[in-house]
């Protein structure tokens, strides 16, 4: 073997540290995620004024409910942060019992939310009322099919920490979940500023 | 046949009933070929055992290799029935003239041309750039595989569920009759009330799942998978572009995806977002799908630029010519492609400024590319030059794809577009630059990197037949195309009433035949080479004289690519690796650590497809049922952690040993 494969091969066994590349192709995928909520924001944006003779945010919007589910929201991503603090203290149980609170404000801002559908709705001011709904219902509701299924997620998550504890894989997951999870986070503080806080000035 | 009017719907079977089977004698007979063809080729691979085979080795494989070459099967497949379309199509226009209405009514014409745009496009280019990136790149960047091993094998199946949608249509129902982009109101329930554009809808939303984890998938490979020593501007222009387009595809399949949501909802729920009442407003379409659909068309060209890089380069015998400059076009153009969209809709009314912006930006374009060409040409100066098949590929796309570009420039210009849009002269545009670039790279690609995947190159006198074939036949099928839109001739007509134009129909069908011509040379020509493979053997792994990493190992490669990794010490790896003499370490006795096959993307991707056929047809509970089904098995797959294997260590060296061996024989 002559000097230069030394300089050319790594001859040690290569080491490839296990879900290395989750957490980057994690990130890229909210970002990609980011992208389909910006063309539902731009969509909202050019047909928000068109009421078509129907309802507009003034009507409908009841912004002390509005205020109610933001603070479901966001306390669900403080206590999915003390899940993760939990979780770096190696205490399965409390990760565990942290992730059950989370899920019960995650499932409050849904039952919110649909209430909020239905009184709509009831209210004659369903999504095919006029392009302004159409856009409201689903961007709204992108989001809140995005939290269902970051429920149905965490779910899961809960049952293989309780199964298999905090091993590595499943670190790994719970990290997506919260970037996933606060990831929504942000987008609602979009949503609640852009749709309903300037639709009401 | 006719659309029906109102079709009942059933629980059991939604709108699916005896009517949806088309009875035109054309579509039958294509069915029973089909139906016959399909029949002979699973009674083959049942009589010769290959079920097993198939599989356990290839639809299960986490491979990178084996992916890409699924993908480029399922390209070429998908290739022969786009052109078979466009066969169609040349032929109807070259006889409706004085009276005659051609040999197809409206309804199947229309879903043709519609149907011939979106496979070409989505079918056909999408699978062979995604599977040549797959196959090439974790090689030249001396990786083991990809960073998400059965993600890759998941979106490959996602790809072919979406293929199997579409070409359902062909025998079930009907396809879409709106154009490849189906713009609203066109598109919308009032004017399309049939399944022919929701086929369109679910066919491309699965397929789009794929394409955007394959494009995440590949990203992240390339940031974080690359041998030690290779910094990014180490990294093979092919990497690099692949680079790009990832970044493209990542950064504009979501908005394609959320866009199709909303006609989807249009459709199916009755909201007013493109519609012509209510405050819909259908330019919201035009533009969010050309937001998407313009970096689309670098996502397709990029890849095959580093394509032509490479070839150039190892086909001159030098490093190419002005890397870093290559490099900063790549970029530029990437950037570029999101900001000139516009041009696409110049007559959409937007104004002077509006449209000055965007034709202005769409030209600056033209330089970035305009210095890639220099860059070809001043690494062929020069050079040593070896005239093989990929390098004729390459100067006969440099001279076509020019052409192809300044007509661009040309249609860039908002007044000059105002008269040539959605003429004949953008058909033959866009076929010039798509098939000048996209496709001539991939034939250059297919002829370079053959060796590679199989271990013997392909025949040379078949593949210059089906070059010449090629290249003339698309001069004499597309220029008529310039003549006749530069005349005024709009595009997707179907019967002509100036007699005075039937001629240049009549040269474009010649062309088209010439291309036929081509397309089945290239055929014997896999078909000879796979026969007298002994013949052209390759047993280097380096026919070509190679300049990056793929080359450095055999040709297969083994399983897990490398069995040493590579350590890069400057551009042109392999180059450097061969001018220093610095020979191929001993073989190793460590096992190696690979990711295991699974069934599991097989198995969602079915279920996504299902999913997306009962969507058509209003089968709810079906719909409901393979959703839910879909969230299981997602779910049930997480729950396996078993996920890699590790290859034994005499496995692994009996393999090294036989590349030795091989070595010594070539030598």
């Amino acid at each position: 073997m002559s000097m230069t494969t030394q300089d050319f091969w790594q001859t040690e066994p290569h080491h490839h540290e296990e879900g290395a590349s989750t957490n980057i192709g994690f990130w890229v995928y909210l970002m990609s995620d980011c992208l389909m909520f910006a063309v539902l924001f731009a969509t909202f944006g050019v047909l928000h004024g068109n009421y078509a003779a129907g309802p507009g945010p003034k009507d409908l919007f009841d912004l002390e409910l509005v205020a109610v589910n933001t603070a479901m929201l966001l306390l669900s991503s403080i206590t999915y942060g003390f899940a993760m603090l939990a979780m770096a203290q190696d205490n399965r149980a409390g990760t565990l019992r942290w992730l059950g609170i989370t899920l019960v404000f995650g499932l409050c801002f849904l039952g919110i939310e649909l209430y909020e559908f239905r009184h709509m709705i009831h209210e004659g001011a369903g999504p095919q009322r006029s392009a302004f709904l159409s856009a409201f219902f689903t961007l709204v509701g992108t989001h809140g099919l995005h939290v269902t299924f970051g429920s149905i997620w965490l779910v899961t998550l809960m049952v293989q920490v309780s199964k298999h504890g905090l091993i590595a894989a499943n670190r790994r997951r719970l990290m997506c979940l919260s970037l996933f999870w606060h990831f929504l986070d942000v987008i609602w503080i979009g949503v609640f500023t852009l749709v309903y806080l300037l639709g009401m000035i | 046949m006719a659309i029906p009017a109102n079709v009942e719907t059933t629980f059991l079977l939604g709108r699916l009933n005896w009517d949806a089977i088309p009875r035109e004698p054309i579509v039958l007979a294509t069915f029973a070929v089909v139906a016959v063809g399909g029949i002979a080729l699973l009674a083959a691979l049942t009589r010769y055992r290959l079920w097993g085979y198939l599989w356990h080795e290839w639809f299960t494989s986490v491979d990178h290799k084996k992916i890409g070459i699924m993908y480029m099967v399922l390209g070429l497949i998908m290739f022969v029935r786009g052109f078979a379309d466009a066969i169609m199509m040349r032929l109807q226009q070259a006889m409706a003239f004085n009276g005659s209405e051609g040999y197809l009514n409206a309804h199947h014409y229309d879903q043709i041309f519609t149907a011939h745009g979106v496979i070409m496009i989505f079918f056909v280019a999408m699978p062979f750039v995604t599977g040549l990136m797959n196959y090439i790149v974790p090689l030249q960047i001396g990786a083991r595989d990809v960073s998400f091993p059965f993600l890759n094998n998941f979106s490959f199946w996602m790809t072919v569920g979406g293929a199997v949608i579409v070409m359902a249509s062909l025998f079930v129902g009907e396809f879409a009759q709106t154009g490849w982009l189906a713009f609203p109101p066109l598109s919308g329930l009032s004017y399309s009330p049939w399944v022919g554009v929701d086929y369109y809808i679910w066919g491309l939303q699965v397929a789009g799942v794929g394409t955007t984890l394959s494009g995440i998938n590949l990203l992240v490979t390339i940031l974080k998978m690359r041998a030690p020593g290779m910094t990014m501007m180490r990294m093979p222009v092919f990497t690099w572009t692949s680079f790009c387009t990832n970044i493209l595809i990542v950064a504009s399949f979501p908005v394609l995806t959320a866009t199709l949501v909303l006609l989807t909802l249009d459709r199916y729920v009755g909201t007013n977002f493109f519609t012509n009442d209510l405050g819909g407003n259908s330019m919201m379409y035009i533009n969010l799908i050309w937001i998407w659909g313009h970096p689309e068309v670098y996502i397709l060209i990029l890849p095959l630029f580093g394509v032509f890089s490479e070839v150039t380069s190892t086909f001159s015998g030098k490093k190419l010519f002005g890397y870093t400059s290559m490099v900063y076009a790549t970029v530029c153009i990437t950037i570029l492609s999101y900001v000139v969209w516009l041009h696409h809709f110049f007559t959409m009314g937007s104004g002077a400024s509006v449209n000055s912006f965007f034709g202005i930006t769409t030209m600056i374009i033209s330089i970035p590319t305009g210095a890639k060409i220099f860059n070809w040409l001043f690494t062929m100066y020069q050079g040593r030059l070896r005239f093989e098949l990929p390098l004729m590929w390459t100067i006969a796309f440099m001279l076509t794809f020019v052409v192809g570009g300044m007509t661009g420039v040309l249609l860039a210009v908002p007044p000059a577009d105002f008269v040539l849009h959605n003429s004949l002269f953008l058909v033959a545009h866009f076929h010039n630059v798509i098939i000048g670039g996209v496709l001539f790279g991939i034939f250059a690609a297919i002829n370079f990197w053959w060796p590679k995947a199989f271990g013997y190159k392909l025949d040379v006198f078949w593949g210059k037949v089906s070059f010449w074939f090629w290249v003339i036949g698309f001069w004499v099928a597309f220029m008529p195309l310039y003549i006749l839109g530069l005349m005024g001739v709009t595009r997707r007509m179907r019967v002509f009433d100036d007699p005075g134009l039937q001629i240049w129909f009549v040269i474009a069908g010649f062309g088209a035949v010439l291309i036929a011509c081509g397309i089945a040379a290239m055929f014997i020509q896999f078909g000879v080479s796979i026969w007298r493979r002994e013949r052209n053997r390759d047993l280097t792994g380096d026919p070509w004289d190679g300049r990056t990493l793929e080359w450095a190992t055999s040709s297969p490669p083994a399983a897990y690519n490398f069995a040493f990794t590579p350590v890069v010490r400057g551009l042109d790896a392999w180059a450097e690796i061969k001018a220093h003499g610095a020979a191929r370490p001993d073989a190793p006795s460590l096992p190696i650590h690979m990711p295991r096959n699974t069934g599991a993307g097989v198995i969602l991707a079915a279920l996504s497809t299902v999913c997306g056929m009962a969507l058509v047809w209003y089968i709810w509970w079906l719909a409901a049922l393979s959703f839910v089904a879909l969230v299981a098995a997602a779910i049930a797959h997480t729950f396996n952690y078993d996920r890699d294997y590790h290859i034994p260590a005499d496995e692994v060296q009996r393999t090294e040993e036989t590349r030795s061996r091989l070595l010594a024989q070539g030598a």
